[in-house]
């Protein structure tokens, strides 16, 4: 699937909620509790996304051509988002990866997570992701 | 309530839905709401007197100025200083603690010397002084606190030495709201003859405060935690640092007369209120005092109070919450987390119910490891908050923990 197949897929998974906020963040919280993002040796000092409230790891792999993510966050709502990240943006070209507008985030009704605020790891966490896979293009 | 009801009507910002919800707006801690009289205290000067102050020869420059030191003249008196030169205006509690860290590094503190400070100060009041520490071969000196978080007086005679030059402390902590006892601060350090500089910040919204009675070296706070704008504050200096304190930011207005080669500074806080200073801002931290003044700061305080015990109460029968600094002397303030779960997702959740509370290490990293956690979740208050907001607070609350566990 494309990057945009599942940007499409997940808006129709969080269709289902309509306008009700608590069973889109129940179906959040489940997403980061039911997805052990990164192996342990992973999560290293060096991996952390400094200067958010919550720790966010992310290690970027090459793997036959993809880019291949793998992550991990304290807090279950930030897991969440990092794991519909992941799931969006990993296995794909690099190429893909950088020019991905995310706009599923705004039309699920999350766009609150992309801003600016130092208390998020999310827009740290999608800068770090497209950073590595540039560097996978150079 | 008919009271409460006619204090939260001068402040529109309450009146709003957050995500469908009434707000309740919790991080006062932060920074306060503001009245319609700062609002509009600020635009009428803009419409009425605009003019740069203390220079000019014309009726507005005479007006603006006069708004401007009668702004002085009301914080002075708000605080009981008698001379209203010991009122400096800064662009707010950092400033401040910079102004004298940087003053005192010129002529006061030397290579070797030691400053002492809490745990629980706030990164305000500690990087500044170990910016000069680094670069000078100074030393910074941490007093310990207790098991329930409160400030170990005891310990304190055992970290003075000769070297120790100052005192830099919290008198209210901003993560825990825990009030410092300065009385037995000024014990110490009287004794040993060290100047004391007492950070404000979080006490000056919430408590009485007498600067003659206090009778410290060094006051400072902000007038947008007390219902004032941001980017203006207070620096009190005592009469000896008024003197003796040295100029780290000259600029025009600081002088009597200037040569190349040599330049006389002015006598009193102009020394210290370089360039155009922030004169709309003066104006909505005295019309703030005045807010403070018509309520009554030491109802204020009761109502603050009453606040927090009935919030610390209810939240005590919670088993899943872990509430920290659990004293009941203190002033505005709850930091608190839920057993497992990370301070951002109740936040983030507490957000969606239209409740605005803190989430994180709150400016205090030392105290955070202290705690050993990553953060807390903090609730400040003011007196436009009520009973019934904190009931609406605990129902929504008994909601995250079920969502998140």
């Amino acid at each position: 699937m494309t990057i945009n197949e599942i940007e499409k897929e997940i808006v129709e998974e969080f269709e289902i909620f309509g306008d009700d906020w608590e069973g889109k963040y129940e179906h959040l919280i489940d997403l980061g509790k039911s997805l052990p993002l990164i192996k342990e040796e992973f999560k290293t000092e060096d991996r952390i996304i400094k200067g958010c409230q919550s720790r966010v790891w992310l290690n970027s792999e090459l793997k036959e051509g993809n880019v291949v993510y793998t992550a991990d966050a304290d807090a279950i709502i930030t897991k969440g988002m990092v794991a519909l990240m992941v799931r969006v943006l990993s296995n794909h070209k690099a190429e893909e990866i950088v020019k991905a507008d995310l706009k599923f985030v705004d039309t699920i009704g999350l766009k609150e997570h992309l801003s600016p605020t130092r208390a998020n790891g999310l827009v740290s966490m999608i800068n770090m992701m497209k950073t590595d896979a540039l560097k996978f293009i150079s | 309530m008919k009271v409460q009801n006619k204090i939260r009507e001068q402040f529109p910002i309450l009146n709003q839905k957050i995500n469908g919800y009434d707000l309740v707006y919790f991080d006062n801690g932060a920074t306060s709401q503001k009245p319609l009289s700062v609002i509009e205290s600020i635009s009428d000067y803009y419409k009425t007197s605009n003019s740069n102050i203390h220079r000019g020869v014309h009726t507005l420059s005479r007006k603006a100025t006069e708004l401007f030191e009668n702004a002085r003249k009301t914080i002075a008196k708000h605080f009981n200083v008698i001379n209203d030169q010991q009122v400096i205006f800064t662009a707010g509690t950092t400033d401040s603690i910079n102004l004298v860290v940087q003053g005192l590094a010129k002529n006061y503190l030397q290579a070797g010397d030691e400053i002492l400070l809490a745990t629980y100060e706030h990164h305000s009041n500690i990087l500044p002084w170990q910016l000069w520490a680094e670069a000078n071969g100074g030393k910074l000196k941490v007093i310990p606190l207790l098991e329930d978080q409160t400030i170990d007086y005891a310990s304190i005679p055992a970290l003075i030495s000769s070297k120790t030059k100052l005192i830099a402390i919290t008198q209210v902590s901003n993560t825990l709201g825990l009030i410092t006892d300065l009385e037995k601060i000024k014990t110490i350090a009287q004794k040993n003859n060290i100047p004391i500089l007492v950070d404000g910040a979080q006490s000056a919204p919430h408590m009485p405060i007498d600067l003659q009675k206090l009778n410290v070296d060094f006051f400072v706070c902000s007038a947008h935690k007390m219902y004032g704008p941001t980017g203006i504050g207070l620096l009190y200096l005592s009469e000896k640092w008024l003197k003796d304190l040295a100029i780290s930011k000259p600029g025009g207005g600081t002088i009597k007369t200037v040569s190349f080669e040599k330049t006389e500074y002015a006598e009193g806080a102009l020394r210290f209120e370089p360039g155009t200073p922030n004169i709309s801002g003066a104006i909505g931290f005295a019309a703030a005092i005045d807010f403070i003044n018509s309520v009554g700061i030491q109802t204020i305080f009761a109502h603050e109070h009453e606040l927090v015990q009935y919030a610390q109460k209810k939240m005590s029968e919670m088993p899943e919450v872990i509430i920290y600094g659990k004293s009941d002397h203190k002033a505005g303030v709850i930091s608190f987390n839920i057993k497992g779960q990370h301070p951002f997702d109740v936040g983030t959740l507490l957000d969606k119910y239209g409740i605005a509370v803190r989430t994180g290490h709150h400016c205090t990293q030392p105290l955070m490891n202290c705690l050993n956690v990553q953060g807390t979740v903090r609730i400040s208050f003011a007196i436009y908050n009520t009973k019934e907001e904190i009931d609406i607070f605990i129902e929504k609350l008994v909601k995250v923990i079920k969502m998140l566990s």
